[in-house]
């Protein structure tokens, strides 16, 4: 328990069985606190499993899954704020009223945080949301997210089909309005190369395997590679290997 | 964004080195004000963690003094400010002859391949 303090989320060999097949397999993970970590791999590596199991969405078919020392379940979703890939949001309500129906559901919204971020996203509170572009839908999504004051703030592919002026935007957001000394962020990504700036750690999956885990920074200094190059080094490293 | 930084070298080395860079232009001066840790961070794109560690080796290093409450400020301390053009000169000629050296160069060639590059320069601005 007593390294559990420093770690926001722990994974203890950790499985998740589909129907047919494995999701995630034999996954031990520590995410630091106070740190983004990015979960990296190809698409259907297991990054959205892993979140989903930390978010309490899932449980896993065996080993344990903890969040702040305590095991991630359903009712933990109020102490982790979770930005799903799909769109949950209701068209019939405005910006604000969006705003006002997280903050009845979720007790920990920052409404003087929200505010802020909406004036710098720039989204009018009082437009209909089954009306917004779907840029400004994603911009308001990433409001709800972090206008919460969740110790642990999960992102599922946030930049997925978005424009580069966009993904800057929402780059800008979280590195604003993220309080690095109270959050950890985890966000599974596949666009590696838009967020290596943000990442400090990362964990690469493979086929529901952890393959490896790195120090963003360390992998610079030591390897001299970015981050695409670590993995690809990674993958063969693996192949070579079986 | 990302197109700013060599993404194989450590990101912070990059910005202290950048930062090093705009005292010795005279872009910051002695004194100024550098925008808080966060903010800096959000301006160019980077993690704020990776943005603070910055400015933890600027203060280390002495070109950065941090005032408790009112945020970083560059260095007033003239002779450090010096010894930072030294070091910026030192490790930008140590760079330049260590590529001339592996292309074959001897000394007496680069030195006289600078002069003679100084002199057209000299010439084609007229003075």
């Amino acid at each position: 328990m007593n390294k559990d303090t420093n770690m926001a989320a722990t994974f203890e060999g950790v499985a998740k069985r589909y129907t047919t097949n494995w999701g995630l397999y034999n996954v031990d993970l520590a995410v630091p606190r106070g740190k983004i970590t990015g979960i990296i791999g190809a698409n259907g590596s297991g990054k959205s499993t892993l979140l989903k199991l930390a978010a309490g969405l899932l449980r896993p078919t065996r080993g344990s899954v903890c969040v702040n020392g305590a095991p991630a379940d359903r009712c933990m979703s109020k102490a982790v704020a979770y930005l799903s890939e799909a769109d949950s949001l209701y068209p019939f309500f405005t910006v604000d009223e969006s705003i006002q129906f997280h903050s009845q559901h979720f007790g920990d919204v920052d409404l003087h945080k929200s505010a802020e971020m909406l004036d710098y996203m720039r989204l009018n509170p009082a437009s209909l949301v089954g009306e917004l572009s779907r840029g400004n839908r994603e911009r308001l999504k990433l409001v709800l997210t972090l206008s919460r004051n969740a110790a642990l703030i999960l992102m599922d592919e946030p930049l997925a089909n978005l424009d580069p002026l966009l993904k800057e935007t929402l780059i800008k957001g979280v590195i604003s309005f993220v309080d690095m000394a109270q959050q950890t962020v985890v966000m599974a990504t596949n666009q590696v190369a838009d967020v290596e700036l943000l990442l400090e750690r990362v964990a690469l999956l493979n086929t529901g395997r952890l393959l490896a885990t790195g120090d963003v920074e360390d992998i610079r200094s030591e390897d001299g590679q970015n981050l695409v190059g670590w993995m690809r080094a990674q993958y063969a490293a693996r192949a070579g290997a079986v | 964004m990302n197109s700013e930084f060599d993404t194989s070298q450590p990101i912070y080395l990059q910005l202290q080195q950048r930062i090093c860079r705009q005292i010795v232009r005279g872009e910051l001066k002695p004194g100024d004000k550098l925008p808080a840790v966060r903010q800096m961070a959000a301006q160019v794109g980077v993690n704020p963690n990776t943005m603070q560690r910055v400015y933890a080796g600027l203060e280390q290093e002495g070109i950065v003094s941090v005032r408790r409450g009112e945020g970083s400020f560059v260095t007033e301390d003239a002779g450090r400010v010096a010894q930072l053009h030294e070091q910026l000169k030192d490790e930008h000629i140590a760079g330049f002859v260590a590529d001339m050296g592996e292309m074959g160069f001897t000394a007496d060639e680069i030195i006289a391949g600078v002069q003679t590059y100084i002199k057209t320069l000299n010439k084609g601005s007229g003075r």
